[in-house]
């Protein structure tokens, strides 16, 4: 058991390590319409965000030192109102804004990923399959035992992310209809913390963004339907959602220039490198 | 000249001292400014009583409360006699070489930061805990308690053994000569002497033990429901804090964590002045 979780660890290891290299040597074609440029773009808004965010201005800031891109969180709504109100120049939503905000503040929107959420449970865990109605009763507290499903006679341990996570918000809002969690159910930080959480408990349900999933853990069917990139993007799998930048009317200047590196080539990389599924 | 010199040192280092100090009561005020809305609106008080559901506009710290209270108590119950123990076995028993090398690796373990604690926890406490009891997730307070438990005893062995090794040297003299064991002159001599010190030793360790975080964090569960037993999930002040902090700013969530710092910060205050207190006495009692 051990060897094998170090052996993970050094793999991370290893993808972080190369993901540097990468960014040291990257072929920066995507990145040569920065060249000369100067000034700064601010973001805030949605917390799914931030690590896309991040890799981008790291990668922008390392090739033009003269551009400053200062990225910070609040949540979608903080995103709106920021980016309304004139105070910075891209406000991250992980939903679509509302008809009233547009025509409030004349915002447009650019959809750069996709995130869907997914339900896994231990790998020897006989239970597969779910039907969404269960789902919300296992999450709400009301199926405590997975004999209940067809599973063996134990306790369900139920958990789920932190206030701040952006996936259990879309798992909240589009897989439990905004049923009240469990006060019972454990909190993980993290999609990694909540991989291996289920994979270390043969008793466990959990949910991860879709691009997380490995073999580590298992999927589970809901509906009938596979969490998968692929199920995600047709849009026969439900539970997911568009990560979107806005700006207050059309973007100009450095700000419109990061809007379309995002949906370069490397910027849509940054994405799936970061777990989501990309929209090119 | 050396006089203006060493003078302009004196006050340069009464400055560094009153700053360090204003630091630590702006930080207070700071706090009382932002949870002021709640002592306004009288929200305060009962948000130490009321659960925490974000979905029904609950936003009370009681759960957190006794998540930290069960933690801490727990772990200082795991911590405080393996500490004794170490203690005496370094400052008593075996005062001699390998009683300093052994003194040498617990002053190591202080330096060991948190985060390896509770990461290692992650991966050897966590699946133990799980197939020993078959109770639950694993990540619960008896795992929480017994990782922390380890982290605060290196602070307890030290003000442990610095306090028996306070002992005058003719106390102990006095009882080789009636020719008592050593376990006996621990008892009699050294116990009865050193007991301010064995309590501000208990006291810092639960301070550490109520102030550490990513322990909590990582192996506690964080779940929001009042703990009924070691083996429930459960959540800490310090936890909540940094679950919630990094959500919004803008909220009643976010206000509602200055409650808990406010307390965290008090609690910490009382043991640090009940301590002071402790060594005060000691003075005055010492010859």
């Amino acid at each position: 058991m051990l060897p094998k979780k170090f052996r993970l660890l050094l793999f991370v290891q290893f993808i972080a390590l190369t993901l540097l290299l990468t960014v040291v040597n990257v072929n920066a074609q995507a990145l040569d319409v920065f060249k000369g440029e100067k000034g700064e773009i601010m973001i805030s808004g949605g917390t799914a965000h931030i690590p896309v965010m991040k890799d981008a201005a790291r990668n922008i800031m390392s090739i033009n030192p003269n551009i400053r891109i200062s990225i910070a969180g609040g949540g979608s709504g903080v995103g709106i109102k920021q980016v309304g109100e004139g105070l910075v120049n891209i406000g991250n939503t992980g939903r679509t804004p509302t008809n009233e905000e547009v025509a409030k503040y004349g915002l447009k929107m650019f959809k750069w990923a996709i995130d869907g959420v997914g339900v896994i449970v231990h790998k020897k865990n006989p239970v597969k399959s779910l039907k969404k109605i269960d789902l919300i009763k296992i999450y709400s507290g009301e199926i405590v035992n997975w004999k209940q499903l067809g599973g063996p006679n134990r306790p369900i341990n139920v958990y789920t992310r932190d206030e701040a996570s952006g996936t259990r918000e879309v798992f909240w809002e589009k897989g439990l209809g905004k049923k009240t969690i469990t006060l019972k159910a454990n909190v993980v930080v993290s999609n990694g913390a909540m991989k291996s959480a289920v994979a270390n408990d043969p008793n466990g349900i959990g949910y991860v963004s879709v691009g997380h999933m490995d073999d580590s853990i298992s999927p589970v069917t809901l509906d009938g339907v596979n969490p998968t990139i692929k199920t995600v993007k047709d849009g026969s799998y439900k539970i997911s959602r568009g990560l979107y930048s806005n700006t207050k009317g059309d973007p100009t200047g450095l700000t419109k220039k990061f809007i379309d590196y995002l949906f370069s080539p490397e910027g849509q990389k940054i994405v799936v490198e970061n777990g989501f599924i990309a929209v090119k | 000249m050396i006089s203006r010199f060493e003078h302009l040192i004196e006050k340069s280092f009464l400055a560094a001292a009153l700053w360090s100090m204003a630091l630590t009561i702006l930080i207070f005020v700071f706090m009382l400014i932002l949870g002021l809305p709640l002592f306004r609106e009288g929200r305060f008080f009962s948000l130490l009583f009321t659960p925490w559901i974000p979905g029904e506009e609950q936003f009370g710290i009681y759960p957190m409360i006794m998540g930290t209270a069960a933690i801490s108590v727990l772990s200082l119950c795991f911590g405080a006699p393996l500490a004794i123990g170490v203690s005496v076995f370094i400052s008593v028993l075996q005062p001699g070489r390998l009683g300093r090398w052994l003194k040498k690796v617990v002053v190591l373990m202080t330096g060991v930061p948190t985060v390896v604690y509770a990461f290692v926890g992650i991966f050897l406490l966590v699946p133990l805990v799980q197939s020993f009891f078959t109770a639950g997730s694993g990540m619960n307070i008896l795992t929480a308690s017994l990782v922390l438990a380890l982290l605060i005893a290196p602070t307890m062995i030290l003000i442990f053994s610095g306090s028996f090794e306070n002992v005058p040297i003719s106390y102990c003299n006095a009882a080789d000569a009636l020719g008592s064991s050593a376990v006996q002159k621990f008892v009699y001599v050294i116990l009865p002497y050193s007991w301010r010190g064995i309590i501000t030793g208990l006291i810092l360790g639960a301070a550490r033990a109520v102030g550490d975080t990513l322990v909590a964090l990582m192996l506690a569960g964080n779940a929001v429901a009042v703990p009924g037993s070691v083996f429930d999930s459960a959540r800490t002040l310090t936890a909540h804090i940094a679950l919630v902090t990094a959500a919004d700013f803008d909220s009643i969530e976010f206000r509602t964590i200055f409650a808990g710092g406010i307390l965290l910060y008090l609690i910490t205050l009382i043991m640090v002045l009940t301590v002071r207190f402790l060594s005060s006495l000691k003075k005055e009692a010492s010859p």
